[in-house]
């Protein structure tokens, strides 16, 4: 089955690579724009579309790239993982695009990796995760745990005196993942297991009584608790409401989140959220040029002033202005070239600061914690003082406490372990 | 928009008063100034120390700029740092100066720049806010102000809530405050224990638990020690009697939802027969009418709920009709094909919903009346939105069981299911009447909407949510009987509240699935089975 399949797609994309290699030889270079357009993750992923179109124009603007203009190639993989894998084939082998800008979750990501493994390509993924990955032809411009979750519990611990845990997740792999990370720091900083509450919900769970009922109770036992929160998408809205119907406010139970942004709470009543934490690596409300200048432009690309950034459409931002340095670094946009020019690479962030990628292939942030404000922005109450270098392996885990990723020559691995002085020999 | 009027209220009467009255002695007018131009510090450490320090002024302008602080209103002109509380009146904003109480109208936004304030500041704010809510007139504001203080189990407090205690005239005041002393006395181990463990001993409070956990764990006196277990021990098993209820209640209120969302497939799916697919998109329908009345509307929000209910069924149920008399009136009897069309609506549906109002969530207010809790003791409160809409899914049932059963359309309908041809020979007009029972029955779904706007993301994926636990319920109840709908909606909601404290909420999910699948394989036609000729 599996060999026939081979055959057939190496067969269609030799027809294929027979058909494009008239039309390869004109003066634009594509790049891919791998973003759900329809289905459940379009909420999030039709922003991120808008803002690789945008960044496009306006490099096109400027004179293009290499003197040559650049051409958006935009598919739609319908927040279906499959054909996630599907459309990057078809970017990559048929459409010959230069770089892909695209995926949110991270079954999406694990189901295209394959394909830009394969052949080589790039691929930029702008959206925080739960690390534990490094591969060759990806780079990870959002926040690994390390920029993210662990400077929130640091936050709550140091800051607001919190000593009862409730990690609460929605139940698939970047939760999972990062509240076991969580769960080994918070142990490794002497919290008792009895003083962490560990809670799973399926996808868009509405029913939340039960689980803020428990949450209260846990919290009522004297000790300063607070909530960390994955639960993704849909379902923040009606946890949320329920907390506030129960009259838990922020002062009493914080909740933390590390997917609920600008974008979210424009899709929510935020009165009763206000106070309630996120911590990311950008806020709208961040009081920098470069940013203010980049929601002016997002505002007038949209023609709609009511519009919000947020997070990941930074991370696309710098990975955008990160992979055209590195393209008029190496004065060709061949993968392999790109993939050496870029690491070291340091572009403008929007928060007044610098990222530059890392051999891991993840960048530096730092990572601002907010409050949620009545107007559905964040107030900055808390900014690491430096910048943060994103760790692909945490340390934190059993079995990645040895592991590190550098992709420059001689070692150009992306799980080395230390100890035992070996690549494992895996392409991610 | 109404706390901000209220709020408009709270600080006339603050400001009025002072502009006439001394200050208190150990505090100089130019104290509080200083103390106050610390808020405009970009420096988020300078601001803690000013508001720390604000907390312990006694200047007569605290309360009305810890309300400010609080309600985010308090904000200073970004070009000579002058503190001023911006409010909105009639869709325009003004400012009043804190320290002048000089009206500024026609003002722009801008301009201005709020004084960002973080949750532990917020609990320093509220408790000072809180002492001296302790004096205030209103007898509820007391004893919020009461139960607020014995939260933050501070001894610091105690001789304050003693003088209260001695000036209280109210009575319900005067045990919180007694309670609170009681419990402070404890923690501070002074006092007579015995007779202090006494005292405290009908109340629920959390604090009280705690503290007298602390005095189990410090006790030397074997005595002490005995009557404290002794009575932990009575107030846990009351909170955990209350906490049964309060199972039982979120059981109740899970199944109140499920009747709703499923009573109109009751009538499309139970009643006619009709696999209507869509049936989750055209509750997204009425969400969305909600939406759209709160948009037109936007002085009307507390209304927008009520309002919406009919607008929602209408617009459903105009969707329904079309949907009936386009597509599934030339597919009756042949219910794979309707499944497929009305599946494919279901997609047109949720397509044209991102077309018109974007693939975001919109942001669906809800009315205060609806907000809040029944605080009924310190253990056990019933949270009012999801109270309405029990109440609400009882009255939408019992106005269709009317429908059915004593209208003439009722009557037409039950005609039709039971036997179409019988019933066109006794001149029903079958055609006729099986638009209006699809359009009835989209129409429920539509004010169903209504409801769920409260609890859940209003969005294009609303109606995928609910269109399984729908069909779940309506089959488990037996087909084509709606009190089957109610009893399985409410007990498949208990079901699950009751498995999900120990197994999880994914699980309990899963488990009351494998139970309906092993209860049809059993029972076939569901809890209620029709019976007679209809059953065929």
């Amino acid at each position: 089955m599996s060999l026939k399949r081979k055959l057939l797609t190496s067969l269609v994309s030799v027809g294929v690579l027979m058909a494009s290699s008239a039309y390869a030889a004109d003066d634009t270079i594509k790049v891919g724009v791998l973003h759900s357009l329809s289905g459940t993750m379009a909420i999030s992923e039709t922003t991120l579309k808008d803002t690789v179109l945008m960044l496009i124009e306006e490099q096109n603007k400027k004179g293009g790239l290499l003197g040559k203009k650049l051409e958006p190639v935009v598919v739609d993989p319908a927040s279906n993982w499959p054909l996630f894998a599907e459309k990057a084939k078809e970017l990559v082998d048929k459409e010959k695009v230069a770089a892909v800008f695209g995926c949110w979750t991270s079954v999406s990501r694990k189901s295209v990796l394959p394909v830009f493994e394969e052949s080589n390509s790039i691929l930029f993924y702008p959206v925080q995760y739960e690390g534990e990955e490094s591969s060759k032809n990806v780079f990870y411009t959002g926040a690994a745990p390390n920029q993210q979750a662990i400077p929130a519990v640091d936050y709550l611990m140091n800051n607001s005196g919190v000593k009862r845990w409730v990690l609460a997740g929605t139940d698939y792999v970047y939760p999972r993942t990062t509240n076991k990370i969580l769960e080994a720091y918070l142990k490794s900083k002497g919290v008792a297991a009895e003083d962490i509450m560990i809670n799973y919900t399926p996808f868009g769970h509405s029913d939340w009584q039960s689980i803020v009922s428990d949450i209260k109770k846990f919290g009522s036992k004297g000790k300063k608790t607070a909530v960390v929160s994955t639960i993704n998408g849909d379902a923040n809205v009606p946890f949320y409401k329920e907390l506030g119907n129960q009259g838990i406010s922020a002062e009493d139970i914080p909740v933390i989140a590390f997917s609920v942004g600008e974008e979210e709470l424009s899709g929510m009543d935020t009165k009763p959220l206000v106070g309630h934490l996120a911590a990311w690596n950008y806020f709208m409300s961040i009081d920098a040029d470069a940013n203010s200048k980049f929601i002016t432009e997002w505002h007038k690309f949209t023609k709609d002033d009511k519009r919000v950034t947020n997070d990941p459409m930074e991370a696309t931002y710098i990975g955008f202005n990160m992979w055209v340095k590195a393209v008029e670094k190496a004065g060709t946009t061949d993968p392999t070239a790109v993939q050496d020019a870029i690491i070291g690479i340091s572009v403008p962030n929007l928060t007044g600061g610098y990222a530059a990628m890392m051999p891991n292939h993840h960048i530096t942030k730092p990572v601002i914690i907010g409050e949620i404000q009545d107007d559905g922005q964040f107030g900055t109450v808390w900014e690491t003082s430096g910048l943060v270098a994103g760790d692909a392996w945490s340390d934190y885990l059993e079995g990645s406490k040895d592991i590190i990723s550098d992709w420059r020559a001689p070692l150009s691995c992306g799980s080395y372990n230390v100890k035992t002085a070996k690549c494992s020999g895996q392409n991610f | 928009m109404t706390y901000i009027t209220r709020l408009f209220v709270v600080m006339l009467m603050v400001i009025l008063p002072f502009n006439s009255s001394s200050f208190a002695n150990d505090e100089t007018p130019s104290d509080f100034v200083a103390t106050l131009s610390g808020l405009t510090s970009s420096n988020f450490k300078t601001r803690t120390q000013a508001i720390d320090k604000l907390a312990q002024s006694k200047d007569k302008r605290l309360a009305m700029v810890i309300n400010a602080l609080l309600n985010s209103q308090l904000h200073y002109r970004k070009s000579d740092k002058l503190i001023a509380v911006l409010s909105e009146k009639n869709s325009k904003e003004y400012a009043v100066a804190v320290l002048t109480g000089e009206k500024l109208e026609v003002i722009k936004s801008s301009e201005w720049k709020k004084v960002i304030i973080s949750n532990s500041l917020r609990t320093t704010l509220r408790d000072s806010l809180a002492m001296i809510e302790l004096n205030d007139e209103d007898a509820d504001v007391r004893k919020t102000a009461v139960a607020q203080v014995l939260s933050q189990i501070d001894v610091g407090q105690l001789a304050f809530l003693q003088k209260r205690f001695e000036l209280e005239q109210d009575d319900e005041v005067k045990a919180q405050l007694n309670i609170a002393i009681s419990t402070l006395l404890l923690k501070k181990n002074e006092g007579d224990t015995l007779s202090l463990i006494a005292k405290v001993k009908d109340s629920v409070n959390p604090s009280v638990r705690q503290v007298l956990a602390e005095v189990i764990e410090n006790a030397k006196d074997p005595e002490i020690k005995q009557l404290a277990t002794k009575t932990l021990a009575k107030i846990d098993q009351r909170v955990s009697r209350y906490a049964k209820i309060e199972t039982l209640f979120f059981g109740l209120s899970l199944g109140s939802v499920l009747v709703l969302a499923a009573i109109g497939l009751a009538i499309t799916f139970g009643v006619m027969g009709v696999i209507n697919m869509a049936h989750g998109e055209l509750i997204m329908l009425g969400a969305y009418t909600t939406y759209v009345v709160q948009l037109w509307l936007p002085n009307l929000i507390e209304y927008s709920v009520l309002i919406a209910i009919p607008l929602a069924f209408i617009v459903s149920g105009s969707v329904g009709i079309l949907i009936e008399r386009g597509i599934i009136r030339f597919l009756y009897g042949r219910p794979l094909e309707t499944l497929l069309a009305t599946f494919g609506v279901s997609l047109v549906l949720q397509q044209l919903v991102r077309t018109i109002f974007s693939p975001l969530n919109r942001a669906v207010e809800t009315p205060s009346w609806m907000s809040g809790v029944w605080q009924i003791n310190d253990a056990l409160a019933l949270t009012l939105n999801r109270l309405y809409i029990i109440a609400f899914a009882l009255i939408v049932f019992s106005i269709l069981l009317f429908i059915l059963k004593k209208t003439t359309l009722g009557l037409k309908v039950r005609a039709v299911s039971q036997n179409r041809a019988m019933a066109r020979s006794m001149g029903v007009k079958a055609n006729w009447v099986d638009a209006m029972t699809f359009g009835l029955g989209s129409g429920i779904a539509g004010v169903a909407g209504v409801a769920l706007s409260q609890l859940t993301n209003v969005g294009p994926n609303l109606g995928q949510a609910y269109i399984i636990d729908s069909f779940m319920v309506v089959v488990f109840g037996g087909v084509g009987n709606l009190w089957g709908t109610l009893v399985a909606g409410l007990s498949l909601g208990i079901t699950n509240k009751l498995l999900e404290p120990w197994a999880g909420a994914v699980l309990a999910k899963i488990l009351v699935l494998i139970f309906i699948i092993l209860f049809i394989q059993k029972r076939p036609n569901g809890l209620f089975p029709q019976k007679g000729r209809a059953a065929t």
